[in-house]
């Protein structure tokens, strides 16, 4: 029977075009010994990605470089560096509308640059995939990983995942495509992690065959319609709605921004099936449980090492999706906690306040330890927060400066 | 002692290869079957200035991450990290653990009475090692001084060994490897020292051995021991 499918043709570097699902959760993976920046180049060899724009900021540069070497090799099909950040999403966006599947990396004071972009990008359904490797920006400046750009992120619309390691990484760029790319979701994906602690760190990660990649984006799989700059399916070029003060420009923008965010809600089924759940948990049934994404998870593992040394038992719960926002999960999975505690890597506390406003009881939630301007956070310093929380005494600990 | 955790910093200067250093060890540990992570951490790419990496080696699952606030190792790959203050955390042995170890990179003695004071209080033991020297003498670059920083540490410890840091140098500059501008421009830098790739890496390993066996040497005669408990059988 003749077919159009893809599946099991090869692309123009020998790979086999395979199931997202056979690739993802079936074939066989390779451990192999790299740090975050070379995972990612990895993932996009496998991602069958049309278009990647970069800009040089620390600590996605090498990200960014890593990807121009899989350019010349020819697993990308375009590549070049925009002249800001600003320029970059623009151009992304461009590449989008024309029905690329696009790449891009940013960081820190270059997300806030290109910030008028994101809810562009989200009310254009573009499906573009930017992974951010927090850090800080604030003044006076940081390259170190804070995560309060996440915090800027969390209202653009877009799809906004938090990865602990550089497995999630790996995984999530693969199956970020594929949620992302469904035609009820069809809207852009944030994929943070935490600079350097994810993006300089050398840590062991399972590879799917370099042999295969993602089937390619199909851009009439769009719930509008592609781009034609000759006859655009509403006259927005000229004749923005917002030049038109009436019912129904007014009437269409909320619906649009309505149906945006309906959007991001539809992306859970496809995210909870593609990611094992918008959380991960465990021991929950503990009184004190540490909730939190990113690098605060790790720290939090190792704490609760420490404290399980000690004889004081405490869960935990790895938030792995922040847009869409699992409140339900996290109110089923804290139901039965005394002490809720939210380390974080930012100065303000976001996670706590979108934690405190999704259970019951809110003042069981514990909004720290936290460290600003991209600071460690030694498990020591959570295991003595947990300690305070419970009014057992801890030992004071040599800081810096002793 | 042995723990089922090493926690290595390593604290150099831009430049030196402190960063290569832990990746290399880290690398060489996960050869063994152990586990391990390393990461950096340093503000502006330049020389001289403070660069601090760190190397995690267990035989469990590591998550830690970032600065190694309470190290069992401490490495001081350039005398400057403690006459000058280069280094992130003062004085630079701060929150090293009980029982730890302090390996130097001089030729002359560093410490002020206070600071042998405070780290014999801990039963923390103090290598020298001129590993500039030994640099110069075996591989004839200062440029390979990391590679004594690595050597002294698996010497003493045994938490890598011989053949697993052998693949692990093989792997690091033995194929194209692509990272910063600063580190690309050092990695040209050291290649030109040498003939052929072969040499750099021979010379290298040569350099580790030597360190190495300073190491082995050294603990023997001080009856010192911190070593990685040994993997469980699968």
């Amino acid at each position: 029977m003749d077919t159009n499918s893809v599946i099991g043709t090869t692309n123009k570097k020998g790979q086999v075009i395979t199931d997202a699902r056979r690739m993802m959760f079936e074939a066989p993976r390779t451990p192999s010994f790299y740090t975050g920046s070379e995972v990612i180049k990895e993932a996009i060899r496998r991602a069958n990605v049309d278009v990647m724009i970069a800009y040089p900021i620390t600590p996605q540069s090498e990200a960014a470089a890593l990807i121009g070497e899989l350019f010349a090799e020819g697993y990308v099909k375009e590549y070049f560096r925009g002249e800001s950040e600003f320029a970059v999403m623009s151009e992304c966006a461009g590449a989008a509308f024309g029905g690329a599947r696009v790449f891009t990396t940013t960081a820190g004071p270059g997300t806030m640059r290109a910030m008028e972009n994101f809810p562009m990008w989200s009310g254009a359904r573009l499906p573009i995939q930017m992974i951010v490797t927090c850090r800080g920006i604030n003044s006076p400046l940081s390259i170190q990983p804070d995560t309060l750009e996440i915090a800027y992120l969390l209202n653009t619309g877009m799809l906004v995942w938090h990865a602990e390691t550089a497995q999630d990484f790996y995984d999530w760029i693969l199956k970020g495509y594929i949620v992302s790319e469904e035609p009820d979701v069809h809207l852009p994906l944030a994929l943070c992690c935490d600079g350097f602690f994810v993006t300089h760190t050398k840590d062991m990660v399972n590879l799917t065959p370099v042999d295969m990649c993602l089937p390619p984006y199909d851009p009439y799989r769009s719930p509008v319609p592609c781009m034609d700059m000759e006859c655009p399916p509403v006259r927005m070029m000229r004749d923005p709605f917002v030049m038109k003060s009436n019912y129904i420009s007014y009437a269409t923008h909320a619906s649009w921004q309505q149906e945006v965010w309906a959007a991001v809600e539809r992306s859970r089924k496809h995210t909870i099936a593609w990611i094992d759940g918008l959380i991960e948990t465990e021991n929950v049934d503990a009184d004190i449980l540490i909730v939190s994404s990113g690098t605060a998870v790790s720290q939090g593992r190792e704490a609760i090492r420490l404290l399980a040394d000690e004889g004081i038992r405490v869960g935990l719960v790895k938030v792995k999706s922040l847009r869409p926002w699992p409140g339900q999960e996290i109110r089923e999975a804290t139901k039965n906690a005394k002490h809720i505690i939210v380390p974080e890597f930012n100065v303000v506390g976001w996670m706590a306040r979108e934690i405190k406003a999704s259970v019951p009881n809110s003042d069981r939630v514990v909004c720290g330890p936290r460290v600003g301007g991209g600071m460690t956070m030694p498990p020591e310093v959570i295991v003595s927060e947990i300690k305070n929380a419970l009014g057992i005494r801890s030992a004071a600990m040599a800081g810096r400066g002793s | 002692m042995i723990k089922k955790r090493l926690n290595i910093r390593m604290s150099g200067l831009g430049g030196q290869g402190a960063v290569t250093a832990a990746h290399v060890m880290a690398m060489a540990a996960s050869k063994d079957g152990k586990f391990a992570i390393s990461n950096p951490f340093f503000g502006a790419e330049k020389r001289m200035a403070p660069a601090e990496s760190y190397c995690r080696i267990g035989i469990e699952r590591i998550y830690d991450r970032g600065e190694l606030v309470f190290p069992d190792v401490i490495e001081v790959f350039h005398p400057q990290v403690i006459t000058m203050g280069k280094s992130y955390t003062m004085p630079f042995y701060s929150g090293i653990k009980e029982g730890g170890l302090v390996i130097i990179n001089s030729d002359a003695p560093l410490l002020t009475e206070e600071d042998i004071q405070r780290l014999n209080d801990l039963h923390v033991a103090v290598f020298y090692i001129n590993g500039t020297q030994v640099a110069l003498e075996v591989a004839g670059t200062e440029l390979s001084t990391n590679m004594t920083m690595i050597g002294s540490v698996a010497g003493i410890t045994k938490c890598v060994s011989m053949h697993a840091l052998d693949l692990a140098l093989q792997e690091r500059f033995g194929k194209k490897f692509v990272a910063s501008g600063g580190t690309a421009t050092l990695d040209e830098a050291i290649k030109k020292k040498f003939a052929k790739k072969e040499m750099l890496l021979q010379k290298n390993l040569d350099t580790v051995k030597r360190a190495y066996e300073m190491g082995v040497e050294w603990a023997e005669k001080n009856k010192y021991e911190l070593q990685v408990a040994a993997m469980a059988a699968a």
